[in-house]
This record gives C-alpha cells, sequence and structure tokens, in this order.
C-alpha cells in the first residue's frame, strides 16, 4: 500500500532549491550544482514507476541526488591525471623560501565542524521553509534568501508593502518556532 | 508625555518596525521609538530578540537559492519531460 505519492508537477517549485543547497554545500560550484539538480529531477521522473511510496518525496528526491553527487565526485576521479596534487614553486630569487601566499593557513578559515553544522542548518532552514504555506515560503524565500528589494518583491507578485510586512512576519514567527526546536 | 512627543507606540507597530530592520530598512527615528517601545514592553523584547536570532542563524548558514533564469530554465526543461513521459 503506497502511503506516498509523487506529484512531480510541483516538484521543481517545492523542492528546487531544497536540493540545490543540498548539493551546493557538497560540491561546491553553482553551475554543476545545477547541471546535478536537474539530472536528478529527470532521473527521478523516469524512475517513477519504481517508487514504492515508503519516504516521502523529498526523501526519494534527496537519495537519488546522493547517488548522482557520489556519481560526479566518481568521474572527476577517474581522471587520473587531475588527481595528483599540484604544488606551485616560487621561482623567484627574491622571494625564495618566503611563504607561498596561497598555502599560508587561513586564520579565518573554518573547521571542518563548523560547515558541516552549516550544512545542516541550511537543511533545517528548508525542512522549516516547506512546512510554510505556499506564498508565506515564497515571500520569505525572495526577501531573505535571495535578498530582494520590497518594491521588487511587490511589483511582481502585485501585492502591497503592506501586505508583504504582514506575510513576512507570520512568515518569521513561524520559522522562528520552528527552528527553535533544534537551534536557538 | 508620550503623547505630547508622540514617542508611544503599540506593539504591533514595535513588531513592525522591528521586522523591517532585520532588512534594514527602518529609519533612525523608527529604531528609536522600537528601543524605548522595548524598554518597558517584555512580550516585544521577546520578539525582538528571536528575530535577531533568526536572521544571524540565516546568515550564518550562508544558504542560497537557485537563480531565476536558472529556475526557469529548469522548469521548461522539466515539463517537457514530463510530456514526453506522459505521452509514452
Amino acid at each position: 500500500m503506497p502511503n506516498h505519492l509523487l506529484n512531480p508537477d510541483k516538484w521543481i517549485d517545492l523542492y528546487a532549491d531544497y536540493l540545490f543547497n543540498y548539493t551546493i554545500s557538497r560540491v561546491n560550484d553553482r553551475e554543476i550544482a545545477q547541471d546535478l539538480v536537474q539530472d536528478t529531477f529527470l532521473a527521478a521522473l523516469k524512475s517513477m514507476k519504481n517508487f514504492k511510496g515508503e519516504a516521502n518525496e523529498r526523501t526519494w528526491l534527496i537519495s537519488i541526488l546522493k547517488r548522482k553527487i557520489i556519481d560526479y565526485y566518481r568521474k572527476i576521479n577517474s581522471n587520473k591525471g587531475k588527481a595528483e596534487v599540484r604544488i606551485t614553486s616560487n621561482n623567484d630569487s627574491e622571494t625564495d623560501g618566503d611563504w607561498l601566499e596561497e598555502r599560508v593557513a587561513d586564520p579565518f578559515d573554518k573547521t571542518a565542524e563548523d560547515t558541516m553544522q552549516n550544512t545542516e542548518l541550511g537543511e533545517a532552514i528548508f525542512k522549516c521553509l516547506s512546512k510554510l504555506p505556499e506564498k508565506q515560503a515564497e515571500i520569505f524565500r525572495m526577501k531573505t534568501i535571495e535578498g530582494l528589494e520590497t518594491e521588487d518583491i511587490c511589483k511582481e507578485l502585485n501585492i502591497t508593502s503592506s501586505n508583504l510586512w504582514v506575510i513576512i512576519h507570520r512568515a518569521r514567527t513561524a520559522m522562528a518556532s520552528c527552528l527553535k526546536e533544534n537551534w536557538f | 508625555m508620550s503623547k505630547k512627543l508622540n514617542i508611544g507606540i503599540p506593539c504591533s507597530e514595535a513588531n513592525h518596525v522591528c521586522d523591517k530592520s532585520q532588512y534594514r530598512e527602518s529609519s533612525f527615528w523608527e529604531k528609536v521609538k522600537l528601543n524605548i517601545h522595548l524598554l518597558y514592553c517584555k512580550a516585544c523584547r521577546e520578539y525582538t530578540k528571536k528575530n535577531i536570532k533568526l536572521s544571524t542563524i540565516i546568515t550564518k548558514s550562508k544558504v542560497t537559492c537557485m537563480d531565476k533564469k536558472n529556475k526557469e530554465c529548469l522548469k521548461s526543461e522539466f515539463e517537457k519531460a514530463l510530456k514526453d513521459n506522459n505521452v509514452k
């Protein structure tokens, strides 16, 4: 008995940003992330009949995306020549023996743990965002994550600015209480 | 006195100013009024605290979205594939 159904018409609106954010924290390149997300959606569409309904849509899509990311790393590492470590040597006699700029430890560099926590946080934010009503989520995303101007959003969605602020207020309250459990 | 100077604002307005400040869209005078309100209103202090925290974690997490153009591209591509799939 399938208890979860697939609804591909809404996939892009609902999950594109979530998947994109998930990918970008793992491959660190916008273009590649974009391609991987697209591959994922198309692959998902093809294997829709294999969906057993055991997991919900998003979990299922993420599991496909994970495979795609692994495949991507496998592909770039199979070109053996590219896997070697390159060291730029400093041939200039004057600066001989100096630190190579790019090899000096960066004091502002984040530790792996920090980065990992931020990845999890990003996922939590998108999960909470998907729980909001569609319109609230859309406006909150445009305003907070994309950082668009109030005026532009109002024009595009054809709403008044006071209307926008009311929606933002509701969205922020909902987001805060959703994230509260783990992150506040 | 507060009536004369017009510095007392209701909670709803205080929250509105607080929301606006999260996007740096509140004016100086609005912020002054908000801070005066916060002096005597515990509920709004709570709200402001939560609101600032939300802003901080969102900046900290560095979440990004797909570019609008790319998303449209993806959408049209996907819709094409969806149609093909339905025909089969």
